[in-house]
């Protein structure tokens, strides 16, 4: 995925860089505690698989005997009792109540079976088998319990696989998305930061020197000025001025006509 | 948390029967079949000459009903309708598969054993080699 480490596009300032650092604290927390809840999920997926595989085999099992006792009951009342039993159904005595149960921060589903009404006893009163058909029932109950709660296991076993499933999802994202966006733009921030440091102490340097050398400058020129007068000083006490004679002869020899060399 | 499917906590729902004549008798005769006031009834009776479509609409049926909560369907029967067994995912209600008298029990074939064969190692039940 192209720009997969991106950084977000802030202003790069202190207060944004104290959030940033935040959010990166904030994420490294839930990254770890994602990972503990994905294994403490994978734990119990694990147990409840188990459980299933166990289970299914000894329903199967069950299933066995229940289709033995079924066909005991058949040869002892006589073919009709398939009749007699289809027709005698009304309203279910047998139901199953779901629960929830939060397990590991989960909410599973629970099945349990319970009677509710009364078992249809008309059938039980038949002169052949009577009793034939009460174990047959019982076997069938049995049958039903195992079967009860092997459902429980297969819808809990199916929830938790999808809790698992978006669980590592966050997880991932969180450690190959999120995390790395955040550190590109903590060090982009700190980069600009410090770039702006760097310019304002070289803006600084510069100014310094440039006020040294105008400092030096002045000094220059003022003790040039300071020697002059000095010197001006000097030559007047002296009697004439260095300059001066100089005029003198010059200036003679243009205005006198009459003095030939 | 916004998006998982919510499982309702009821207080009576029924199980529901897809299988032979045999096993659903039997069945009957514990006390889950339940016909209500329009004579809807919560099992299917299969034999040579239902259709495939009859099955798959019973089980279409059976799954989006909101008082079922448990589906009983004998192994064979979801053989012949194995797609839409293997494509249904929702945890409510719960389907499982039963042996009937004479397909006794296959793990290899059972949705949601097959679902997480990676997980077994090689000698497992659900790898089919006992």
């Amino acid at each position: 995925m192209s720009g997969q480490n991106q950084r977000l596009n802030v202003v790069p300032t202190v207060t944004m860089l104290g959030i940033m650092k935040a959010r990166l604290v904030g994420a490294t927390r839930g990254h770890a505690l994602l990972k503990k809840k994905s294994d403490a999920l994978t734990v119990q997926f694990r147990q409840i698989l188990k459980k299933i595989v166990s289970t299914k085999e000894s329903m199967g099992d069950i299933m066995k005997a229940s289709s033995f006792a079924l066909t005991e009951a058949k040869y002892v009342a006589g073919e009709n009792i398939k009749h007699i039993v289809l027709e005698n159904v009304q309203s279910a005595s047998l139901k199953v109540r779901s629960r929830q149960e939060n397990v590991a921060g989960v909410k599973l589903p629970r099945f349990e079976y319970f009677t509710e009404g009364e078992t249809k006893n008309d059938l039980t009163g038949l002169a052949r088998g009577g009793q034939q058909i009460q174990l047959c029932r019982a076997a069938y109950v049995k049958a039903i319990e195992v079967l009860v709660e092997l459902a429980s296991l297969q819808t809990s076993f199916l929830t938790l696989d999808e809790a698992i499933k978006t669980t590592n999802r966050r997880v991932n994202a969180l450690e190959n998305v999120v995390k790395p966006r955040l550190e590109n733009t903590i060090n982009y921030i700190k980069g600009e930061l410090d770039e702006l440091e760097r310019e304002d102490f070289f803006r600084l340097k510069k100014i310094q020197g440039y006020k040294k050398r105008e400092i030096e400058k002045q000094l220059l020129s003022a003790r040039q000025f300071a020697e002059e007068q000095f010197a001006e000083k000097v030559s007047l006490q002296k009697g004439i001025s260095i300059n001066s004679d100089h005029n003198l002869l010059t200036g003679a020899m243009e205005k006198d006509e009459d003095i030939i060399f | 948390m916004a998006g998982r499917a919510q499982i309702a906590t009821k207080s009576s729902a029924l199980i529901a029967m897809i299988a032979d004549e045999d096993t659903v008798t039997g069945f009957l005769l514990a006390g889950v079949g339940n016909v209500d006031i329009r004579r809807k009834t919560n099992y299917l009776i299969i034999d040579s000459k239902t259709t495939v479509k009859a099955i798959e609409d019973a089980f279409k049926e059976f799954t989006t009903r909101e008082d079922i909560a448990v589906v009983l369907i004998s192994q064979y029967v979801a053989n012949m309708i194995r797609f839409v067994v293997d494509s249904y995912n929702k945890p409510v209600p719960a389907i499982l598969e039963i042996p009937s008298k004479d397909h006794p029990y296959d793990p290899a074939h059972d949705s949601v054993l097959s679902r997480v064969k990676y997980l077994f190692s090689a000698e497992s039940v659900a790898s089919g080699r006992r």
